[in-house]
């Protein structure tokens, strides 16, 4: 996989770019083509995100397939900025960084076997080695299919290969389980754009606004009969700004 | 070697609701008490303070509050022909951790289950006849009946400040209130909780078609309240952040602000935090429990506490594991019947439908954990004939969300986008526009369904760990067959533009989250060849040593255990208190 120079170069950017204000991007630029226009301005991009902030676990090669799943998964249009802008992809990193990342609370006892649906996960991986192992095994899929990287690929592609992974018809050449690595895949995305942006993701509050959650809201007593089929809205409030 | 310490009248292995309460009511009796908690302590002041407490990813989604499986978890399997696996991460049900155990992070739903439970099986000979109850059901008369509970019922709901509207006082049937609860002495101490647009507009239905809705009993406290311990219980905030949560405003009847600083004011109590007790002693010719054996977490030392008398007071399956542990009567074997320790293991079924609609505005966010309408006209109705649909058992169905928390909580009609622009736009519509009805439904014990020990994987301290073998059987397939027909019939009634319908629940699975109403494997009963303790919780063999909790629970029904988790834990404490004390020994000829 290294041969390739376009990947080659990737990494280097990537590597040379980490701390850098373009790093956050430089990943999903190429189809950015593909992606809505200009989001109206209760939808521009927080403050924060333009920030750099660095990466604590992902390597480039996986910062980059990271930053391409979240954009993908979470476009900039009119209800919501774009992943990456949203530091969706630093949730993940961070909580792949954190104990939960690194297998607290997770019995990782063997022996290991495959066990039923029902039976729930049984892999004698992290969550932060399952995303390694996936990334990798997902983007030798990609490989395979189009000659490519995830992140290489143009939107449409990328949706394309999700959709097989979201349907379970993929299947990892390597023995890691497509499923779990989707499962987990996708919930993280969701635990960071909706997550308190208190955990690096939700930046703006973007996935609070999109369904109008109110944060931490502390009394809704006097609501329940006022606003009883009314939309209640509210700036969300999150922890730091109780804090 | 363990280090033995000095002699103390009670030890009780666990500190969470069942635990507080005995707690409380012997160390108020003089006895000196001593609480081993495994996990950690916890107050509302330090733990559950806003904002850090309104943390969804912190403890729905890493269940910060709950029972950590890296030390110690169950293996899990569907029947006795499979292999069982590790629950490697917390799934289908919940266990709490911690000084308050789940008293701290249940939503408050406090039933009182009647003499159609209790007496289960009585009844159903009498009504349907022997022949109605398959071979392999093993259901059994509990012991002990509603009369003599009555009055502890009724202690619980005042301990835990409990909304709700009588709908049956004394015999006297009030329309509004669950006109088939068996008779109340007492209202409610507190008035119902406000409803939600969803409550209201089920309960509309509900009526149109005959049925009997009624607030759900909620240890939400509508109102500011002092139990009659003293405690303050606050009013609650409708914050939505109740089941998986700690409550910040003490409007949730907790152990956390009742019973246990009750008990931390008595003198005569002290508990040990960080404390796992490993094993219960008996003395050699298996008359008396002599105390316990628990590791110091905080240092790694191995002591022995003796006591006088031992309750066990831990999550209910973590007692039937430390009875297995310590060689304390026959562990159930599924192929020769015999054995009681693990038997009648019982999880609860159900069903729902959400409903969408485009011109409603729910707010999913202002909630509470406890509210809601609820009909009980398949449940506690009695004169609802099982025999058509051919099941032994009942289900509430409700309707009120117990939150908009969005991690968890976006619902969208099926073949909705998975992601990308079209996804965004149906998540933020129908986080406004649905609601659901749910079907929570009873299981009936089954040969089949048990719990006993794993022969491979093991837990922290070496012990083997326990071994959960469970499926829902024709008699909860049929049952959730038949309610989700009814759920689907109330639903087509409301104008939904899109309706996701209720279906039949068919296997169990470990995954993702249902309910943490995990019962039997301690079981009570009238005798000794048929339940490990007897009506008063006491333990057949050990006579000094107590069992509490749903692990006692012969059977699972389609209410939420903790109204009689609670009532059971007070009538216990009364039996000790009034009878065991002035004369030990059994309270229950065998």
């Amino acid at each position: 996989m290294s041969k390739d120079p376009g990947l080659q170069r990737r990494v280097f950017l990537k590597g040379a770019a980490a701390g850098g204000a373009a790093a956050s991007t430089i990943g999903a630029a190429a189809p950015a083509a593909a992606q809505s226009a200009t989001p109206p301005p209760s939808a521009a991009p927080p403050p924060q995100a333009a920030a750099a902030p660095g990466y604590m676990v992902l390597r480039p090669e996986e910062a980059a397939f990271v930053e391409a799943l979240v954009d993908t998964m979470i476009p900039a249009d009119e209800l919501s900025p774009k992943g990456t802008d949203i530091g969706i992809n630093v949730f993940i990193d961070r909580a792949l960084a954190s104990g939960w990342g690194k297998g607290d609370r997770l019995y990782l006892q063997g022996p290991w076997k495959e066990g039923t649906p029902q039976q729930g996960y049984q892999l004698s991986l992290t969550p932060a080695q399952l995303w390694r192992a996936g990334i990798e095994a997902t983007n030798a899929h990609c490989e395979k299919a189009h000659g490519k990287a995830f992140d290489q690929l143009d939107a449409a592609q990328r949706n394309a290969v999700l959709t097989d992974l979201d349907r379970g018809r993929v299947t990892f050449d390597n023995g890691l389980s497509a499923r779990a690595f989707w499962s987990m895949a996708y919930q993280n995305v969701m635990e960071g754009m909706f997550s308190d942006p208190i955990y690096g993701g939700n930046q703006g509050k973007a996935g609070w606004k999109l369904v109008g959650f109110p944060g931490v809201i502390e009394n809704n007593r006097g609501r329940v009969v006022s606003s009883r089929d009314k939309r209640f809205e509210a700036d969300p409030v999150s922890i730091a700004d109780m804090s | 070697m363990a280090r033995r310490l000095p002699d103390v009248d009670v030890v009780i292995v666990g500190l969470g609701w069942t635990g507080g309460i005995m707690a409380k009511e012997l160390a108020e009796a003089g006895l000196k008490v001593v609480a081993l908690e495994r996990g950690q302590m916890r107050t509302p002041e330090e733990d559950f303070t806003v904002p850090r407490i309104r943390d969804e990813l912190r403890f729905a989604n890493r269940t910060d509050l709950m029972m950590n499986t890296q030390q110690d978890t169950l293996t899990i399997r569907n029947n006795p022909d499979q292999e069982a696996l590790p629950m490697r991460r917390l799934g289908s049900f919940l266990p709490g951790e911690g000084v308050g155990g789940a008293g701290s992070h249940w939503n408050g739903v406090t039933w009182r289950w009647g003499d159609m439970e209790l007496q289960i099986r009585s009844r159903y000979e009498e009504k349907y006849g022997k022949a109605f109850i398959p071979e392999d059901m093993t259901i059994q008369d509990w012991g002990v009946t509603y009369a003599e509970l009555e009055p502890f019922y009724d202690k619980f709901e005042k301990v835990a400040g409990v909304s709700g509207k009588a709908g049956n006082l004394r015999g006297r049937k009030i329309a509004g209130g669950n006109v088939f609860e068996d008779p109340r002495a007492n209202e409610y101490p507190l008035p119902p909780l406000e409803d939600p647009l969803s409550g209201v507009m089920f309960a509309s239905a509900a009526k149109e078609m005959g049925y009997h809705p009624h607030p759900r009993p909620s240890a939400n406290a509508s109102q500011p309240y002092v139990n009659p311990d003293g405690a303050r219980i606050g009013a609650c905030q409708y914050c939505g952040f109740c089941e998986r949560f700690g409550c910040e405003s003490n409007a949730k009847g907790s152990p956390n602000i009742t019973v246990i600083p009750a008990a931390m004011r008595s003198p005569n109590f002290t508990l040990r935090t960080n404390a796992w007790v490993t094993k219960v002693n008996k003395d050699s010719d298996g008359r008396k429990a002599t105390g316990v054996t628990y590791v110091n977490l905080l240092n790694g030392e191995e002591l022995e506490q003796p006591a006088g008398m031992v309750i066990l007071a831990a999550y209910g399956l973590n007692n039937a594991a430390l009875l297995m542990w310590s060689g304390i009567g026959e562990v159930y074997d599924p192929r020769t019947g015999q054995g009681l320790v693990g038997k009648n293991y019982c999880y609860q079924t159900g069903t729902g439908a959400t409903l969408f609609f485009e011109d409603k505005f729910f707010n999913p966010f202002i909630a509470s954990g406890a509210w809601g309408q609820n009909i009980d006209d398949f449940n506690t109705n009695w004169e609802f004939d099982r025999r058509p649909h051919n099941y032994i058992g009942g289900s509430t169905i409700a309707a009120g969300g117990s939150n908009g928390r969005p991690i968890g909580y976006r619902p969208v009609p099926a073949g909705t986008p998975r992601w990308g622009t079209e996804w965004k736009r149906a998540t933020r519509q129908w986080y406004q526009g649905a609601m659901g009805i749910g079907a929570s439904g009873s299981v009936m014990p089954h040969r089949a369904n048990f719990l006993d020990l794993d022969p491979t994987y093991r837990n922290v301290f070496g012990q083997p760990l326990m071994r959960m073998t469970f499926d829902y059987k024709p008699n909860e397939v049929r049952l959730t067959e038949h309610i989700a027909g009814v759920i689907n019939r109330i639903a087509d009634t409301m104008g939904a533009k899109h309706v996701s319908r209720a279906g039949p629940r068919r296997s169990w699975t470990s995954v993702p989250y249902q309910s943490t109403h995990n019962t039997g494997g301690t079981i009570m009963g009238s005798n000794p060849r048929e339940s490990v303790v007897n009506k008063y919780l006491q333990h057949w063999q050990l006579s000094n040593m107590f069992i509490l909790g749903a692990g006692v629970f012969p059977h699972n029904a389609a209410y939420n255990p903790t109204g009689p988790v609670g009532a059971l834990a007070y009538w216990a404490a009364d039996a000790i208190r009034t009878k065991y004390l002035r004369a030990p020994g059994p309270l229950v000829q065998a």
